[in-house]
């Protein structure tokens, strides 16, 4: 009896029902070599079991419509981008097996950065790169793979070296990377070419089920109609033009066990190769031409992409966050997303009322009232701890039951030159963030002076580290108090903490923060225990200084 | 209160992540920076994905990929990335593909500088990529707003399967708050619509590309549609003072603060000013200032670009009223006392008409 | 009766676009484009009935991925494929 042997693999679509016109039939010209690479890839996933998990990217040009055909999860990518929207797939998606299928112009010209990426970065997906040296669906531009002398529409003299350059050789690119696992160029025009691109195309997909790493399969394939040529003709070209220039053959296969040679090789450079990453599930069967056994899952994530579970419950706690302590109430999760609900304004609401101004806490009476809502400006070099200090009296201050601010001046500031910052400490809701007028200044350095002394208000308390500058602010209508904080500082045991005496003048001077507060404040943003002594250090010398000052100028 | 002082930039990545964000993907930008290198270190903590992209090309792409897979995703910028994210933040669109989109602005065009502006909006609020399409678009003002307008971003994209975008400039995004999180964190959505990679699923393809006009036509038809829906159901805006007010301030993000406090320094004087601040951008609260426009003749647009808010406001309350508009760029944030001079010299000099008005008042003209 | 051919080819006439590509690959040359044309406006391939080997060259040559299916001769009767079309 007879019995089939070969046919329309499941993973095609019996009809393709997506397809205007003929459903039947491809949308792809007589003698064209998608259709063969279609089947070959579908009949591949039938064998090796895994159509459910496969996710297809298709690109943009004749084979965007892939998703007629493949009866797998199919993805329709943007120009040249198959390989970034592959690698997101497959992030997300470790145990599927995505294939990304990419004509030349995709993937070589448009696509050559993402290719280039996701090839260097080892991604678990399987490229299989349609070569023919053509733009197909746009009617016969210049490709580039396109062969010198080659004419096209865009190239209607035939590509020149001058013009144009050398036709890229994909293959040979990425071999120059380190991570690929396997590269191989094969071709579609005899039988003989055509069961070595099958054999590749199932090693380049049982490669990624074996979570080995980045795969490509380039295939040199014919375009007889925009080659206007026959299909026998185009076969005939292709063996006679791209096959000289495009050599077929494996350019890297890194999927054999590793030798012991090249493993110490490797842990001597510091780096180790996809196959000996995968070293989990060692890629031991090398599958034999036409005799693939099917492999069945489940899936063997490569350690690149496997995952940790995070029991949900965990995620606040592992972002910081401290649950809230409220007596009487229930500890049920859903009660506590509630609350958050009925705080945030946004949620199920069209509109949205203007916030209460609630009185948010209030200024000890041991703060005198020109001091209470303060806004204050920071100012010295970079590296001075500018920010820091801003940001110790922005989280003390929320300790304390303020509304808070901080506000920095970022970017090259931060490495070297000025550095300055506002802060607010308020009773009320914040509305600017900026301090454009200063109640108090701490100034740090001699040219933050001079910059911001001009936009203190009538009043304001100017704080000034007067070992840096030697010149008191002339102005008759302000506050001053001079600090020689950097060398209060080096006494201590660092100059770095002259921003921290700064703090302790200001606390001495304005009562606006107390030292649980403070001390507290510096716990939460400094790491380094040591650190934190000498803060604390810093702070209550910069005090003590202050009030020693203050005792000079009563008595 | 379990309160966190806390950037706004890492505010968001926080609060994706209590929204069950599981995928990032991105490239360092100031002053969005601290976003990427907050998702580097939350999103492997909690068992997610974080990849630093080879360009904003990729990193749209790979969200592309990974909402497509079913996830919840997100990505974050600025103005000279964003430029490179339209095409891909298109496709999104096209194949309603829900992702959160994170744009810190900062000064341009071009390499412009990292100081806040706010010239993003009409790439964000507009379109920005090819096509018919809008992204939800949400300005927050405070760091409280960068994680409250983040979950809600979220919940918005899968809603309606569509793009949302965080719009807030340099100074919200640099700036440190207290902040509340939520104290649990939401499981994402099982999508029924993805490729997953499972047998459930296999059938189903995301695309943006319909080959016949008819069939084109209609999918553009079934997305305005759904704007349409959004126009009337998620329009979320803030108006303070605006009841008996003689001039309206209207601005977003960072400029909304000042103009608070504009406000209420106007108010010391005598001066019934009222602030309207849009949530959304896109929608765009457009009945509400047309109702607050019954009542109130003057509005004042201030924006830190050249022009861009002031259109929205000018159309929302037609030619009944001229809106004045001021406007500082380049980095530069106006003050409180700049605005109030600017309100002072509004009341007293009548604006012409819409047209005359359309001469940015400027630095020049106060 | 005689022995049968080894194989046998099934090529569905509507599906063919008669590129020929089948013809020059068929190692026993049985297959042959026919002078009729099909609903496409081709002439499909067409098996001549005899001298199959089912060697299956040309289903992999076949840029269709449905229009040929290969048969191949059991003496004895063995547990087919698992396929749907089975």
């Amino acid at each position: 009896m007879y019995t089939i042997v070969q046919q329309r693999p499941d993973s095609i679509y019996d009809l393709f029902e997506r397809k205007d016109g003929d459903q039947h039939v491809t949308h792809y010209c007589p003698g064209c070599g998608h259709g063969v690479i279609h089947k070959m890839i579908a009949e591949c996933l039938d064998d090796l079991g895994v159509q459910d998990r496969t996710i297809l990217v298709s690109p943009v040009g004749c084979s965007v419509f892939a998703y007629y055909y493949f009866d797998v999860g199919n993805v329709q990518a943007p120009h040249g981008r198959a390989p970034a929207v592959a690698t997101g797939i497959k992030r997300s998606r470790p145990g599927s097996i995505v294939l990304s299928y990419q004509g030349d112009g995709d993937l070589a010209a448009i696509g050559g950065n993402e290719i280039l990426h996701a090839a260097n970065r080892g991604e678990d997906i399987t490229v299989f790169f349609v070569n023919n040296a053509i733009y197909g669906m746009t009617g016969g531009q210049m490709a580039p793979t396109s062969l010198l002398g080659q004419k096209t529409t865009t190239s209607p003299f035939g590509r020149t070296l001058q013009n144009e350059g050398y036709p890229m050789r994909v293959c040979e690119l990425l071999a120059a990377l380190e991570a690929p696992v396997y590269l191989e160029r094969t071709a579609i025009f005899d039988s003989k070419n055509n069961m070595r691109t099958r054999k590749a195309i199932r090693k380049a997909i049982q490669n990624q089920i074996d979570g080995l790493g980045f795969s490509l399969v380039e295939i040199l394939s014919p375009c007889p109609t925009i080659w206007k040529m026959t299909p026998q003709d185009a076969r005939k070209w292709l063996n006679e033009n791209m096959i000289p220039y495009y050599k077929p053959g494996v350019y890297r296969d890194k999927t054999a066990p590793p030798t012991k040679s090249i493993v110490t090789l490797q842990a001597a450079s510091g780096s180790s190769s996809a196959a000996s990453e995968a070293g989990q599930t060692p890629a031991t069967k090398v599958p034999a031409d036409n005799a693939v056994e099917p492999s069945s899952p489940p899936p063997a994530p490569s350690r690149r992409t496997a995952r940790k579970e995070v029991p949900l419950v965990e995620v606040p706690s592992l972002l910081g966050i401290r649950a809230t302590e409220r007596p009487g109430e229930t500890s049920g999760s859903a009660a506590l997303l509630g609350n958050y609900n009925e705080r945030s304004r946004f949620f199920d609401s069209t509109v949205s009322p203007a916030p209460p101004r609630s009185e948010a806490g209030f200024f000890p009476s041991t703060v005198p009232e020109k001091y209470q809502n303060p806004q204050i400006k920071i100012a010295g070099f970079g590296g001075q701890g500018v920010l820091l200090l801003g940001e110790v009296l922005a989280e003390s201050g929320m300790l304390s039951g303020y509304r808070v601010s901080w506000l920095p001046s970022y970017g090259p500031e931060m490495r070297g030159g000025t550095a300055h910052c506002h802060v607010r400490l308020s009773q009320h809701e914040i509305g600017s963030p900026l301090v454009s007028r200063p109640t108090i200044l701490l100034s740090l350095n001699k040219p933050s002076l001079l910059k911001f002394l001009p936009e203190a208000t009538p009043g304001a308390l100017i704080i000034y580290n007067s070992s840096l500058i030697d010149e008191p602010p002339v102005r008759d209508d302000i506050e001053t108090v001079p600090l020689s904080a950097t060398e209060i500082a080096e006494k201590i045991g660092s100059p770095k903490v002259a921003n921290m005496v700064m703090i302790g003048g200001l606390m001495a001077r304005t009562h606006l923060l107390s030292k649980e507060t403070v001390f507290a404040a510096i716990d939460a943003l400094v790491k380094n225990q040591a650190l934190i002594e000498l803060n604390r250090r810093a702070i209550e010398a910069g005090m003590q200084a202050v009030l020693e000052l203050e005792a000079v100028l009563q008595s | 209160m379990s309160k966190e002082l806390i950037k706004g930039n890492e505010a968001i990545v926080k609060a994706a992540i209590l929204a069950g964000c599981r995928a990032y993907f991105g490239y360092p930008i100031t002053p969005a920076s601290e976003i990427a290198e907050a998702a580097a270190y939350y999103f492997p903590t909690v068992g997610g994905t974080f990849l630093q992209a080879e360009s904003e090309v990729a990193s749209i792409n790979m969200i592309y990929g990974a909402s497509s897979a079913g996830l919840r995703c997100m990505t974050g910028s600025s103005g000279p990335g964003i430029s490179l994210m339209q095409e891909g933040i298109s496709y999104l669109a096209g194949s309603e593909l829900p992702c959160v989109i994170a744009d810190i602005m900062r000064g341009g065009p071009g390499l412009g500088n990292i100081g806040p502006e706010q010239g993003d909006y009409n790439q964000m609020v507009k379109g920005g990529g090819h096509g018919n399409y809008h992204n939800i678009v949400l300005a927050p003002n405070s760091a409280q707003e960068m994680c409250d307008l983040t979950i809600l971003a979220f919940e918005l994209a899968d809603k309606y399967r569509n793009p949302a975008v965080v719009l807030a400039d340099g100074y919200i995004g640099q700036m440190m708050e207290p902040v509340d999180f939520p104290e649990t964190a939401q499981e994402a959505p099982v999508k029924d619509w993805a490729a997953r990679g499972d047998a459930a699923t296999r059938k189903n393809v995301i695309t943006s590309i319909y080959l016949s006009h008819e069939a084109l036509e209609q999918h553009e038809l079934r997305l305005a549609e759904k704007y349409r829906r959004i126009r009337e159901s998620e329009v979320r805006y803030e108006a303070y003072q605006v009841s008996d007010a003689e001039i309206v301030l209207v601005g977003y993000g960072i400029v909304s603060r000042v103009l608070k406090s504009a406000v209420d320094m106007a108010r010391h004087y005598g001066i019934r000013a009222g602030l309207f601040r849009p949530i959304t951008l896109f929608p765009f609260p457009t009945q509400q200032l047309a109702e607050i426009s019954m009542s109130t003749e003057r509005f004042l647009t201030v924006e830190l670009s050249d022009g861009q808010l002031v259109d929205d406001v000018r159309l929302a309350i037609s030619r009944r009223h001229p809106c004045d508009f001021y406007s500082r760029m380049g980095g530069c944030v106006p003050s409180t006392e700049e605005v109030f001079d600017v309100i002072r010299s509004t009341i007293s000099h009548p604006a012409e008409c819409n047209e005359a008005m359309a001469v940015p008042m400027g630095l020049h003209a106060v | 009766m005689p022995n049968p051919a080894r194989g046998k080819i099934e090529i569905a006439q509507d599906e063919c676009k008669g590129c020929a590509v089948c013809t020059d690959a068929c190692p026993p040359k049985v297959i042959q484009l026919s002078t009729t044309l099909n609903v496409q406006g081709y002439h499909p391939a067409q098996y001549l009935g005899d001298g199959c080997t089912g060697c299956g060259i040309c289903f992999y040559v076949c840029p269709e991925p449905g229009a040929i299916t290969v048969y191949k001769w059991q003496d004895e009767e063995v547990q087919p494929k698992q396929h749907r079309a089975a």
